[in-house]
């Protein structure tokens, strides 16, 4: 299958995504400062094929996927997602009725 | 009575019409759409935000907490949040971090995935969850190949074949694909090879695992994914060849085709975060042999 992208370019995409979310004090956020962590942590390794390093890197792929999907769903919801219908008392109200009342309450109400 | 109606009229904002006057003279009272309940598992889709920051703590036992303002999150059952790592504690604190206005639950995947772990609302038992995951392979997209029209069959042989072959390779099982409508002859020592595999996960990462099945509708593309041979989005690609196909032929539809897309790719990197947390104690251990 085809190789991941480098490391940089996830870092980046990651921080882009949660600057995207927080705005101008992005730099003090939880996600931020661990996943510069995680990045500058896992840089070196001694061993040519380190399976930490591409399991992290995975993770951190997993991760930006997360984050770039959820927000395009969320934008795509805002757009095309369904408000919901309104309550039948504030339908009838804005026909200019009202609902009937029964004053010893439904059959099925407590 | 008209102050309750500004008061009314303010809380709920644009969303609705202003109060108007029937011609009877009465004046109507407008119930506010959203109810509030989030201590069960009632349908709540959207709450207002009431928090400013979230941050995280160490709890008792390793475990880290979420903080919201001053309160500590809970699950909808009632018991304190509990993450077991400091990854997954971020990953939920960010979640809850995001959301702006109001709380909109159906995008906090990792949150609900702990939630479950947590609560285990239906009280299943691990050999439960295998065996619910296991049903899905006889029942496997991958193995599921139609005779035509030729280019999807050809599509399907060349990027699902490779899968099929990677996870029979990597686990000595038999599995195979089919084109009749009764799908493939699963034999029991595959079955009880991966059985065997996935009793070796403990119960978070069976959650998670069983999730990311349910998703992709297929064990074999969520066997790969978990054992990072594909990606995020190379599963989600595959689990939906046949409707790529078609998009491809017919066209896109925005609010249909992207929302799934969007929608699934979100669920499954979650699911696949959430196990790799899970299963993965990942504690550093450095051998400091630079300075």
């Amino acid at each position: 299958m085809a190789a991941l992208s480098s490391p940089l370019r996830l870092c980046r995409g990651i921080l882009r995504e949660i600057r995207a979310i927080k705005g101008p004090e992005y730099k003090q956020s939880l996600a931020y400062n661990y996943v510069l962590d995680q990045f500058r942590k896992n840089q070196i390794t001694g061993e040519r094929y380190c399976r930490a390093q591409e399991e992290a890197l995975h993770a951190s792929h997993s991760y930006l996927c997360l984050l770039t999907s959820t927000r395009q769903h969320l934008a795509l919801y805002d757009i095309y997602h369904g408000k919901g219908q309104r309550d039948t008392e504030e339908m009838a109200g804005i026909v200019g009725l009202r609902l009937p009342t029964q004053p010893g309450g439904k059959g099925w109400e407590k | 009575m008209l102050r309750n109606l500004v008061r009314l009229h303010s809380r709920l904002g644009h969303a609705l019409s202003p109060p108007t006057v029937c011609p009877r003279g009465q004046v109507l009272k407008l119930l506010p759409l959203i109810s509030v309940n989030s201590k069960s598992y009632s349908i709540v889709t959207e709450r207002k935000k009431f928090y400013e920051d979230v941050s995280i703590s160490h709890g008792e036992g390793g475990m880290f907490e979420i903080n919201l303002d001053r309160r500590k999150l809970k699950t909808p059952g009632g018991k304190l949040f509990t993450a077991p790592n400091e990854a997954l504690a971020i990953a939920v604190a960010n979640e809850w971090d995001t959301q702006k206005d109001t709380l909109k639950f159906y995008s906090m995947h990792m949150t609900t995935l702990c939630n479950t772990a947590l609560d285990n609302p239906t009280f299943r038992s691990k050999d439960q969850m295998i065996t619910a995951a296991l049903k899905y392979l006889e029942t496997d997209t991958i193995c599921y190949r139609v005779e035509e029209p030729p280019s999807l069959v050809e599509l399907q042989n060349n990027e699902w074949d490779p899968v099929l072959n990677w996870i029979e390779d990597r686990y000595n099982v038999v599995i195979g694909s089919s084109t009749s409508i009764l799908g493939p002859e699963i034999p029991q020592a595959t079955m009880d090879t991966f059985r065997q595999h996935l009793g070796s996960y403990n119960l978070w990462s069976l959650t998670g695992l069983e999730y990311v099945i349910t998703q992709l509708k297929s064990v074999v593309l969520a066997f790969a994914l978990i054992d990072k041979h594909i990606t995020v989005e190379q599963a989600v690609l595959l689990s939906r060849l046949e409707a790529e196909f078609q998009i491809g032929h017919w066209g896109n539809v925005e609010w249909a085709h992207d929302v799934d897309l969007y929608e699934l790719r979100s669920r499954t990197a979650a699911g696949a975060l959430f196990v790799h947390f899970s299963s993965e104690c990942s504690t550093v251990k450095r051998n400091l042999m630079q300075d």
